[in-house]
């Protein structure tokens, strides 16, 4: 058996892969409490990793896609509402199986995009990892959910702040970026914390799709449920889990709440937007 | 299928296909989204039961009931709910077969757990050691149905106890004042109003629950992704039917199929909530007397 100590060293890092500590997982009876506990913790790397990226990235398009969205001209309207009803009106894991299956299906040896004066290769085999190809789907599945909240906002901001933008002469993207852009984050920011939650949920279906998991190197709960099928005790692997998961939850609600008290800075304190901790939904 | 199928190597196109598309096989594909169908309708009603009788318990008076449903809401909410679709029809199965063992073998000395085997008597085995297959799956389904309608049932009764309290207060006076008990204003004037306060969170639930029923295929059953994996992918000559990779676009018709169900939902939603509206004190209320009159 192993002592705590050692499964700390031999599995905290393990998420990396083989190079970074134990090469093979325990196995059966060799299994103890302390391996599940920095083993599953050795997977959130994979959990913030996805969930950081993914949201970072899905910001900003999801800014532009709530512009597209918003906006009159069909030719950007149109495409824009396209894209959010395929990825709000799927399930996320049929988008992960859809999208691994297409990225199979791309030549090996990568693709070359000519662009004139110089040749851009595009590297095809990592779009087939979980680290790259699964994180595409997540964020273009997070662009589609925020930019949903984000086109709700623009359309809610306070007619009298356009006008007052207006009359000080602002236009074009000076407006934009002074009046409408602090106004829409402002008015969508609840709902966007709610939707880094659920993102940070569901970066759980990553592996147990169609994603490989190279040399047994997962996120959290995926090293849970090779615990449970291990020992057939779903009681220990799966409360850890669900533990971690709520300590990253609330630790998204403060990083959050710190950016909504920033954004909410010029206004009295009872009209302040709450943030609500409501960490329930699945895609 | 067709007469013609009977050597597909020699077939031309759109035979090919039609021989291909009506294997046996493949009939377990299409009966795979009739499944998904039948767990929307049989877990929906319960989702709604249950969560119907959460939010009475959490309006109860009776301190116990009450907090015992705010623990239910609160639990399930706050975990994460892929954990609960895997935890529940494990420890679910665990439980049944626990409790049957110390009903059928209370003789029995040995451990339960004896390392990583979950060991109970023979008899205590459910479903019943040598029943037929279609009993094994039929089990494994109704333990995924309790899974969802436990998790959906928390959403619910969320949903239902905020459109409870959303029914306006004089209204609930008015019944008082007119001498209804508590249960009989519940019942006469809170619970046929409600529903037009929990449609838009009942909707929303509702597209999750289509959205989660993919997840079947975690459980081990034989649902429409397992079908779609193993219909997809590469045959070689030794099959009847060789192709290369397609699961692509086996995966292309389950996007299709739920994005139908999606969008199709969304607009019996908007019906109903024209239908609901009708004679509520609401805005949309108002238009509809105003278009009316």
């Amino acid at each position: 058996m192993r002592s705590c100590a050692e499964s700390f060293e031999g599995y905290i890092l393990r998420a990396l892969g083989r190079a970074w500590g134990e090469r093979l997982l325990p196995r059966g009876l060799d299994i103890t409490l302390c391996d599940q506990l920095f083993l599953i913790a050795s997977g959130l790397i994979w959990t913030v990793y996805f969930a950081a990226l993914a949201i970072f990235f899905g910001f900003f398009l999801a800014v532009g896609v709530a512009v597209a969205r918003f906006s009159e001209n069909p030719w950007f309207s149109r495409p824009a509402s396209a894209f959010v009803f395929v990825f709000r009106g799927s399930p996320l894991f049929i988008q992960f199986f859809f999208c691994y299956s297409a990225f199979v299906l791309l030549p090996r040896s990568g693709i070359d995009i000519p662009l004139g004066f110089i040749t851009l290769t595009v590297n095809t085999s990592t779009l087939t990892t979980a680290q790259v190809g699964g994180l595409i789907v997540l964020v273009l599945n997070t662009t589609a959910y925020s930019a949903e909240l984000f086109v709700g906002a623009l359309r809610s901001i306070p007619k009298g702040d356009l006008e007052a933008a207006d009359a000080y002469g602002l236009s074009g993207f000076t407006k934009f970026r002074r009046v409408v852009f602090p106004s829409m984050l402002r008015l969508a920011w609840p709902s966007y914390t709610n939707e880094a939650i659920f993102l940070t949920h569901s970066t759980t279906l990553v592996f147990l799709s169609a994603f490989p998991a190279r040399e047994q190197a997962g996120e959290a709960f995926y090293y849970a449920r090779y615990f449970v099928d291990q020992t057939f005790n779903p009681f220990v692997g799966y409360p850890i889990v669900a533990a971690y998961f709520i300590a990253l939850t609330l630790s998204i609600v403060g990083l959050f709440g710190i950016a909504n008290r920033y954004l909410n800075r010029h206004l009295p304190q009872e009209r302040r937007a709450r943030i609500r901790f409501r960490p329930q939904y699945l895609r | 299928m067709f007469s013609f199928c009977t050597d597909p190597s020699i077939l031309p196109q759109w035979q090919w296909f039609a021989c291909y598309l009506t294997t046996a096989t493949h009939f377990a594909f299409y009966r795979a989204f009739v499944m998904v169908i039948i767990l929307l309708i049989i877990t929906a009603p319960i989702a709604l039961g249950m969560g119907l009788l959460g939010a009475i318990a959490v309006r109860s008076r009776i301190w116990p009931v009450s907090w015992l449903g705010r623990g239910y809401v609160n639990v399930v909410r706050g975990v994460p709910d892929i954990v609960f679709f895997m935890f529940v029809p494990i420890a679910l199965g665990q439980g049944i077969e626990w409790v049957f063992h110390h009903i059928q073998c209370p003789d029995w000395d040995q451990p339960i757990r004896q390392g990583n085997d979950f060991i109970v008597c023979r008899d205590a085995k459910v479903p019943p050691i040598g029943s037929p297959a279609w009993v094994r799956d039929l089990y494994a389904f109704a333990m995924a149905v309790i899974a969802y309608a436990l998790v959906f049932g928390a959403f619910a009764a969320n949903t239902l106890h905020g459109a409870m309290q959303a029914v306006p207060r004089a209204q609930v006076e008015t019944a008082e004042a007119y001498g209804m008990s508590r249960a009989q204003a519940f019942r006469r004037v809170v619970l046929p109003q409600m529903w037009i306060y929990a449609l838009p969170g009942l909707s929303n639930i509702w597209q999750i629950l289509i959205k989660a029923t993919p997840l079947l295929f975690l459980l081990g059953i034989q649902d429409a992704v397992y079908w779609a994996r193993e219909l997809g992918g590469q045959k070689t000559s030794l099959y009847t039917y060789p192709h290369p990779d397609w699961r692509v676009w086996y995966f292309l018709v389950l996007l299709c199929f739920y994005l139908f169900l999606t969008w199709g939902s969304e607009r019996v939603f908007s019906r109903l909530s024209t239908r609901l509206s009708r004679g509520q004190a609401t805005a949309a209320g108002e238009r509809l007397r105003k278009a009316a009159a």
